[in-house]
């Protein structure tokens, strides 16, 4: 366990230290979200129909701008290969490295997004739903995301790359993420859609990890 | 334990880098690997390091921990240092000892003259601070094999000395050394391989 929190707190110190932590995250889903009414103009109503669509969009944005920094920085400085020759599997390095992230970036903004939902008038009864379905899908968009990263992990300037290969992906997350923030079926926490989010960031937990361990490994050898 | 190598062969970008090469290393013993600039140190380094497949031939460790890899049983100091600018010295050595499974970083700070640096940045490291800061990860956990690829590029005398200290120690601990080098480090090899002269034979 200690293997695990070493690499966990390492992380989290890193991303404080060099600016890529929560802070730059939160200030550009804080961007996206004003700059939005500003384009559409103030009509409430459909401010209030397209916000959680528009915080599910600004939310993988945010998570795919940090994304490509996940595994670079160990890559090139040779602590990856270091870690290989460690006592924990690559995959569970890999884990950590993605859970890492999203307490860096998804969780912070699914926590933040009511406040910025008010900026799109946000109807408050969705609160509930969207904080709990946003911290979720975070998760499978954090995992998604450190697969792209480890498959563009030698390749300089990889970010574009990362985001064409990895939207595609993020495109049922953000279907059931927007179903199951949005109210359809009630105000319960716990809809279909919700429940298939979850199903989806349980398959990303247990895929990934090895995908993303077999793609830095080939980088490697 | 033995670190037995037989019949070796690496390629690299479909070139042929050596061939036909073995060694045999016994607990307490340094190899010393010569040769000029692309004659296959560092590959011979990553192949025992598992970071690359043989071409031919295999390495074996006889004695090791049976679930562990060759890799596993290793320190591996190569020219990337594997430290973070954003972190200081102390932090640098915390996340490898509790990476690694528990280190002593007292040691390893006085193993390196890292004492009074300790709680600077990285960041603010010269290259051969930096060097020693990595070099101590070898008296941070405690590892049978050790690889060392060019170990003192960037050091002082003084550092040197205590390098040299470290393998010292190492050996007489039943550990193996494995280093490519081109300055003479003071402690006697146990064998060496050169594999520039090998090269020109094979050619």
């Amino acid at each position: 366990m200690s293997v695990l929190a070493a690499l966990i707190r390492r992380d989290l110190l890193l991303a404080l230290r060099q600016g890529t932590g929560a802070g730059t995250a939160l200030g550009f889903f804080l961007t996206v979200m004003v700059l939005l009414p500003l384009g559409i103009g103030p009509d409430q109503a459909l401010l209030q129909r397209i916000a959680p669509g528009a915080l599910w969009i600004a939310l993988l944005l945010s998570v795919l701008l940090s994304s490509d920094r996940i595994f670079q920085a160990d890559y090139e400085d040779g602590s990856l290969e270091l870690m290989t020759m460690g006592p924990a599997a690559l995959e569970i390095v890999v884990t950590m490295k993605g859970l890492a992230h999203w307490l860096t970036t998804g969780l912070p903004l699914a926590i933040a997004a009511p406040l910025l939902g008010f900026l799109l008038n946000l109807d408050p009864a969705l609160i509930g739903p969207l904080v709990v379905a946003m911290g979720l899908g975070s998760v499978a968009l954090s995992l998604l995301a450190s697969l792209g990263a480890a498959v563009t992990v030698g390749i300089r300037r990889g970010g574009l790359l990362v985001a064409l290969l990895i939207l595609p992906l993020y495109v049922p997350v953000v279907i059931f993420g927007v179903a199951a923030s949005s109210g359809i079926g009630g105000l319960d926490i716990a809809t279909p859609s919700l429940l298939i989010l979850a199903a989806i960031a349980l398959v990303a937990l247990v895929t990934v990890p090895f995908a993303a361990a077999a793609a830095l490994r080939a980088y490697m050898h | 334990m033995k670190l037995v190598a037989e019949d070796l062969s690496c390629e690299r970008g479909g070139r042929a880098v050596f061939s036909g090469l073995g060694f045999s290393l016994e607990a307490g013993q340094l190899l010393l690997l010569k040769g000029p600039n692309g004659s296959g140190k560092t590959s011979l380094l990553r192949l025992i390091a598992g970071f690359a497949e043989p071409a031919g031939g295999d390495i074996r460790l006889e004695g090791g921990h049976a679930d562990l890899t060759i890799g596993q049983h290793c320190h591996l100091m190569q020219h990337q240092d594997a430290v973070k600018s954003a972190l200081t010295v102390e932090e640098n050595l915390t996340f490898w000892a509790g990476f690694l499974g528990g280190g002593d970083i007292e040691a390893a700070l006085a193993a390196l003259g890292l004492d009074r640096l300790r709680s600077t940045s990285a960041a603010y490291l010269s290259a051969g601070q930096r060097r020693r800061l990595s070099l101590s990860r070898l008296a941070l956990v405690p590892r049978p094999i050790w690889l060392l690829d060019e170990p003192s590029v960037g050091l002082d005398a003084a550092s040197l000395e205590r390098l040299e200290g470290l393998i010292a120690t190492q050996l007489a601990s039943g550990g193996l050394v494995i280093a490519s080098t081109h300055v003479a480090i003071g402690i006697e090899a146990s064998s060496e391989l050169d594999l520039g002269a090998r090269a020109e034979v094979a050619a």
